[in-house]
C-alpha cells in the first residue's frame, strides 16, 4: 500500500540527485530460520524492498533419478519417500500405482479405500505443516505448538500401520505389507472424532486474526494464467483461481466414487493460499469418513493386496508356509519375472500438486529411466516474479505460504 | 488432602557437583561449576537440511519438548549458539556452507550428527552427497537412525550434556584438540 | 485412468501430420498416452501448433525431462503436454546425435521449461539454443561430466574408505 504523496507539490524545492540508485545485495542464504530447507536467494534489495532476486537450489541433491535406475521396484520406495517428507505416504502410494500401472496389476477395492484413507491422512499432515509455519513465520508461535499435536497423532497412526513416523515406506507394489489392525482404526476413527474441533482452534487463532490477515492479504498475488504458464498445480494453483485437480481431472484409486469439493481462491496470495489449505484439511477429513463407511459397508475385510502372484510379494506366513509363496517370493526378490517393456506415466494429487512419475522400463529387474514431476521444483521458478517489488518480510511469507519443500526441490 | 500433597511433584534442579557445603557456602571446583552451568544451558544451531529436520520439529514441539535440557533459545545465527545440531544429508554443495557455519561458532562448541545422512552419508551412496559430515567438521556424537526418533535425539542431547559437564577446562588448549583442528584445516 | 479418447488422439495425429508431415517420425498408443516421436527441426514448432491450435489446447507442460540411449548414442527429450480444455494428455518424443546434443528452447512457449532444461542440460549435457541462464542448477557448478548418463558411476570414485572384503562387492 504506496503512501499517495503529490510528489509534484512537495519535491519542487528538492534537487534531485543526478547519481545512480544504490542497491545492496542480501544473502538469505541456505541456512536461515525462514527458509524451511536449503536454498539461497540472493536478493537485490533497495532498502526494503526487493529488486531482483536470484535463486540457487542443489544444495541437498540426492541424485535419486541415478539411484533408481540401479534399484529394482521395491527397493524405490524409499526413495520416493523422501521426496516430500513431510506427507511421504502419498509418494509411496504414487509410485505404487505407477509400478502396478506399467505391470498391469489391478487393486481391489478394499486397498484403493484404505490407500485413500492413507493418503487423505498424510495431506492433512502436510497442510498442518504449512499452515503453522506460516503461523511462526509471521511471529505467530502458538498455533505451532497447538496443532502439532495432531501431527504426533497422526505419526502414532503411521506407526499402526508400517512401523514408521516419518519415511513410512508403507505399502507394497499391489497392495500392503499387513491388515490395518483393529488399534489402528480405533486411532483412525478417535482422530477423526477430535480433529476438527483442533482445527478450528487452530484456525481461531489465525485466519480472522487482523495481525494475520494484514500480514498475508495481497501479499505475493499471483494471476491466474502465469500460474498456468509457470507450471503451478496442486493448492498454489487452486488459489490463484483455477480449479484443477488431479483426484478429479484424472481420477485414480477409485477417487470418482467419492465426493469433496475442491476449494479455489481469488487472487493467489497468501491469505488465499493459507485458507485453501485449510478447507483441503476439512474436505479431507470428509474423504476419509467415506472412505470408512464404504469399508464398513464391504463384507471382506481381510484383503489388502492385489492376488497377482507374478509380482506382489506374498505374506510372510505364506512365504515360510508355502511352497508357491516362497517360489514367488524368491522370483521378485532375485529379479527372475518378466518386467514387461513400456514407459508410464501416473500422477497423484500430492500435498504440494501434482507429483508424476514418469516410468521407462526395459524389462530388466530396474527401470532404464524414472523421471519424478516434481512440483515444488516447478513452481518454485516463479518465486522471483512473485516477490519483485514487495519487502522483504512479505517475500519471507509468500516463500513460507508456497510450502517449498527442499527434499523435493531437489531430489 | 495429605495424599494429594505426597503426589505434587516439586521442580527439581539439577544435581550439585561434588564439593564442600556450610553455612551459606559452597565450594567446588571451577570446573565442575563450569561445567554444571554449560550443560544445563547448551543452546542448538538447527542445521536442519531434510527429513531429521522434520523430526527435530517434532522434538521441539510440545510433545518431545526440548526446551526441557535448557535448549529453550534456538539460535539460528552461529555466533550466538553452542551446540551445532546437522540434520539431514548435506550435499557436496553444501560442505562450504557447513564448514563457514561451524568456524564462526565461538569456543565452547559441540557438534551433533543427527541421523544416517549427516553421521555417514546414510543411504545415498552417491557423487553428489557428502558421506558424513566428519569429513569437513569435527563431530563430537552420531545419533543414527533415518531419521531418529525425538527420543534418540534428546539422548544424543544428553550426551553432549555429558560430555559439556565433564570438559576440562584447558581441553580446547590442549595439543590433541589443535591437532584434530589442524587435521580439518582450520587453525 | 487417462482415458483413451481415440477421436482426441486422431484428431491430434492428424492435425500434426497435416502440418509437418514427415517430420513426425512416428506414433502410438503406450499404455493409455499417445506418444509422438517429432524430428528434432520441428520441435519448437509443432510444440508452439500444439499449444496455440484452437481444437487441442495443450496449454500446459507437465513435465520435460531427458534420455539417453547408449545404443543408438542419442540423447532424447521427452515432453509431456496436458490440455486442460480437453483432459487430453500426450507425449512427445524427439532424439539427437550425441555428438551435437542442441535443441530449440522452449521457454518461449511455456516459461516452466526454464529450471526442467537446466536440469537435464545438468544431467545430460543438452543443449538448448535462446535459453536465458543455461547453467548447471543441482550439480556443484564446477562439475565436468554429465550424471545421468549411462556411463557416469553412481558412486563417488575417489573414496578410500570402502572395504570390498566386508561387503562382497
Amino acid at each position: 500500500m504506496a503512501l499517495d504523496l503529490d510528489t509534484d507539490y512537495w519535491d519542487k524545492d528538492v534537487v534531485k540527485s543526478e547519481e545512480p540508485k544504490e542497491y545492496n545485495t542480501l544473502n538469505v542464504g541456505p541456512t536461515h530460520p525462514a527458509t524451511h530447507g536449503v536454498f539461497q536467494n540472493v536478493m537485490l534489495m533497495d532498502g526494503e524492498f526487493i529488486v531482483s532476486t536470484e535463486q540457487t537450489i542443489g544444495y541437498i541433491h540426492r541424485a535419486f533419478e541415478k539411484i533408481a535406475e540401479r534399484r529394482p521396484f521395491y527397493q524405490i520406495t524409499p526413495l520416493t519417500d523422501r521426496l516430500n517428507y513431510c506427507s511421504s505416504p502419498i509418494n509411496n502410494m504414487g509410485w505404487h500405482m505407477t509400478v502396478e500401472k506399467l505391470l498391469g496389476i489391478e487393486t481391489p477395492k478394499r486397498v484403493d479405500y484404505l490407500r485413500i484413507v492413507i493418503m487423505e491422512l498424510a495431506r492433512i499432515a502436510d497442510h498442518i505443516i504449512c499452515n503453522s509455519v506460516i503461523g511462526v513465520d509471521s511471529g505467530a508461535l502458538t498455533g505451532f505448538t497447538y496443532i502439532f499435536q495432531d501431527r504426533e497423532f497422526i505419526y502414532e497412526i503411521y506407526e499402526e500401520i508400517c512401523g514408521a513416523r516419518l519415511t513410512t515406506n508403507m505399502g507394497r507394489i499391489g497392495g500392503f505389507e499387513r491388515n490395518f489392525s483393529t488399534k489402528a482404526w480405533e486411532k483412525i476413527r478417535y482422530f477423526l472424532k477430535t480433529f476438527p474441533r483442533h482445527l478450528q482452534e487452530f484456525e481461531n487463532l489465525l485466519a480472522r486474526n487482523r495481525i494475520f490477515m494484514d500480514r498475508t492479504i495481497n501479499v505475493g498475488p499471483f494471476p491466474a494464467d502465469r500460474a498456468l504458464a509457470y507450471g503451478f498445480t496442486g493448492p498454489n494453483l487452486r488459489a490463484c483461481g483455477v480449479d484443477y485437480d488431479v483426484r478429479v481431472m484424472n481420477p485414480y484409486c477409485s477417487y470418482d466414487e467419492f465426493e469433496f469439493i475442491v476449494p479455489i481462491g481469488q487472487n493467489g496470495d497468501t491469505y488465499d493460499r493459507f485458507i485453501v489449505r485449510q478447507e483441503e484439511m476439512k474436505q479431507s477429513m470428509h474423504i476419509i469418513e467415506q472412505a470408512i463407511a464404504k469399508l464398513d459397508k464391504m463384507e471382506d475385510k481381510d484383503t489388502y493386496y492385489a492376488s497377482d502372484p507374478r509380482f506382489v510379494l506374498p505374506p510372510k506366513e505364506k512365504v515360510y508356509n508355502n511352497m508357491e509363496a516362497l517360489i514367488w517370493h524368491f522370483k521378485i526378490v532375485m529379479g527372475e519375472t518378466d518386467i514387461p517393456v513400456g514407459e508410464v506415466y501416473h500422477c497423484v494429487e500430492a500435498a504440494n500438486g501434482e507429483l508424476g512419475f514418469y516410468l521407462v522400463s526395459d524389462g530388466g529387474r530396474t527401470p532404464s529411466r524414472l523421471h519424478f514431476r516434481r512440483p515444488c521444483f516447478i513452481y518454485y521458478q516463479a518465486y522471483p516474479e512473485m516477490v519483485m517489488g514487495n519487502m522483504l518480510s512479505d517475500a519471507i511469507l509468500t516463500m513460507s505460504s508456497m510450502n517449498v519443500i527442499a527434499g523435493e526441490l531437489d531430489a | 488432602m495429605s495424599e494429594n500433597q505426597k503426589q505434587i511433584v516439586k521442580p527439581t534442579v539439577a544435581e550439585a557437583p561434588e564439593g564442600v557445603s556450610g553455612q551459606g557456602f559452597f565450594a567446588t571446583s571451577f570446573e565442575k561449576a563450569v561445567g554444571l552451568a554449560r550443560k544445563n544451558s547448551l543452546w542448538p544451531l538447527p542445521f536442519a537440511t531434510s527429513c531429521c529436520g522434520i523430526e527435530f520439529m517434532a522434538t521441539m514441539g510440545a510433545h518431545y519438548d526440548l526446551a526441557r535440557f535448557g535448549s529453550e533459545r534456538l539460535s539460528f545465527s552461529p555466533r550466538q549458539s553452542d551446540l551445532l545440531m546437522v540434520m539431514g544429508t548435506v550435499a557436496k554443495k553444501m560442505g562450504p556452507v557447513l564448514r563457514e557455519v561451524y568456524i564462526q561458532m565461538a569456543e565452547p562448541k559441540w557438534v551433533i550428527a543427527v541421523g544416517a545422512c549427516a553421521s555417514s552419508g546414510g543411504i545415498f551412496d552417491t557423487y553428489s552427497v557428502l558421506q558424513g559430515i566428519d569429513r569437513v567438521i569435527p563431530v563430537d556424537v552420531y545419533v543414527p537412525g533415518c531419521p531418529p526418533r525425538p527420543e534418540q535425539i534428546i539422548d544424543g542431547l544428553m550426551k553432549i550434556q555429558e560430555l559439556a559437564g565433564n570438559e576440562s577446562l584447558r581441553r580446547r588448549h590442549s595439543k590433541e584438540y589443535e591437532d584434530l583442528m589442524k587435521k580439518y584445516n582450520m587453525e | 485412468m487417462f482415458q483413451i479418447i481415440p477421436d482426441r488422439n486422431q484428431l491430434v495425429v492428424a492435425k500434426l501430420t497435416d502440418h509437418f508431415g514427415e517430420a513426425i517420425e512416428r506414433h502410438e498408443v503406450i499404455t493409455d498416452m499417445l506418444c509422438i516421436t517429432v524430428n528434432k527441426e520441428v520441435i519448437n514448432e509443432a510444440l508452439l501448433f500444439l499449444r496455440d491450435d484452437k481444437e487441442m489446447q495443450f496449454n500446459f507442460l507437465t513435465t520435460l525431462c531427458g534420455m539417453h540411449y547408449p545404443e543408438k548414442e542419442q540423447l532424447g527429450l521427452v515432453f509431456h503436454l496436458h490440455s486442460f480444455v480437453n483432459n487430453q494428455r500426450i507425449r512427445i518424443k524427439t532424439s539427437t546425435d550425441m555428438s551435437n546434443p542442441v535443441f530449440p528452447t522452449s521457454t518461449t512457449i511455456w516459461p516452466s521449461a526454464n529450471w526442467m532444461e537446466r536440469e537435464t542440460y545438468d544431467f545430460y549435457g543438452i543443449l538448448f539454443e535462446g535459453h536465458p541462464n543455461l547453467v548447471r542448477i543441482l550439480n556443484v557448478d564446477d562439475m565436468t561430466d554429465f550424471p545421468l548418463r549411462k556411463d557416469f558411476p553412481l558412486e563417488d570414485q575417489t573414496r578410500e574408505d570402502k572395504d570390498d572384503s566386508m561387503f562382497g562387492r
